[in-house]
């Protein structure tokens, strides 16, 4: 993982702390088409599982600290460094950078459950969770498609939109971050198989296409 | 396989849902009342309906709420979809079904 030395963690235990899928990382580079599909694991990053009414005071609250919470299915709120990702009518994800911790020197899980206070709903670190993959390139929609379910034209799953739905049989959260980018959120104890059915689905792309 | 319209997530396969048996089963009003037939009644016992089934569907992997639907058990067809707690709405019921011979219901 990039930048590890960087950062110093909670009694040293930041430097064995090793990412779901790090043991594919060879693998991801070798397999992976520049110019036509790139797939590799992402850094580590801080995520807070957030369950508050939105439209309550607590709820205003949360979104004042994440700038906004999304109001539907699809929709990404807060800013380009700590994203909201909508995953039920009163269930969210943030997702930072990694030094958004608080063990690291960040204040996000903090202010986010000062936020909330005493009220209903609840704020958990999730950072272990779900990992991250990075997918790009222009034949990455394609590669999806082999087992996602979900209409992947642009003209319905737009840049800036994330959807939960199921990748190669596997419940994930699907961000489309730019026109042929995408990141998708599987949970730690997937991320092995994901990894190598998203290998296996990028595969074809280093062939040249047959007529 | 079946598009079920999640009323929060919209046209999503069927393999992102789980089922959850017949809708509107009332919980006891008073359980310590019951003598066990009655209990086992209320825990077991469903309608086994040929045609417009009131059902409880779980979008799992999605939204993860819940919420009613209204599917016809011969033709699978979807006939509505609404809000936990709220009525069963009413259909034309069972106008799809074809009656083999000799059924009564």
């Amino acid at each position: 993982m990039a930048n590890t030395a960087a950062i110093n963690g909670i009694n040293g235990l930041r430097d064995i702390r090793r990412s779901p899928a790090s043991h594919l990382a060879a693998a991801l580079e070798a397999g992976s088409i520049q110019g036509t599909v790139v797939l590799k694991e992402g850094p580590f990053q801080t995520m807070a599982g957030v369950r508050v009414d939105p439209r309550s005071e607590e709820g205003a609250r949360i979104a004042a600290v994440a700038r906004s919470l999304p109001a539907r299915c699809g929709d990404v709120g807060g800013t380009d460094r700590v994203t909201v990702l909508w995953l039920g009518p009163s269930e969210f994800l943030v997702v930072a950078p990694e030094e958004a911790h608080d063990s690291l020197g960040g204040d996000l899980i903090g202010s986010l459950v000062a936020a909330l206070g005493e009220a209903p709903g609840q704020v958990v670190d999730l950072s272990a969770n779900r990992t991250t993959f990075e997918l790009s390139g222009p034949r990455a929609r394609a590669a999806l498609e082999k087992g996602c379910a979900l209409d992947l034209h642009p003209r319905s799953f737009t840049v800036g939109t994330a959807l939960s739905t199921e990748i190669g049989n596997i419940p994930v959260v699907l961000q489309k971050t730019g026109e042929e980018s995408f990141r998708l959120f599987p949970r730690a104890s997937f991320a092995d198989f994901l990894g190598r059915w998203l290998l296996d689905a990028v595969r074809e792309f280093a062939s040249p296409e047959v007529p | 396989m079946l598009l079920i319209s999640c009323p929060n997530c919209g046209s999503r396969d069927e393999t992102e849902f789980h089922y959850g048996g017949q809708a509107h089963v009332p919980y006891p009003e008073n359980p310590a009342g019951l003598n066990d037939r009655e209990w086992a009644e209320f825990l077991f016992y469903r309608d086994n309906t040929k045609g417009a089934f009131a059902e409880r569907w779980l979008h799992s992997t999605g939204c993860r709420q819940w919420f009613n639907m209204l599917r016809d058990t011969v033709t699978y067809d979807i006939q509505a979809i609404y809000p936990m707690g709220t009525p069963r709405p009413a259909t034309a019921a069972a106008t799809s079904v074809i009656a083999p011979e000799g059924a009564t219901k």
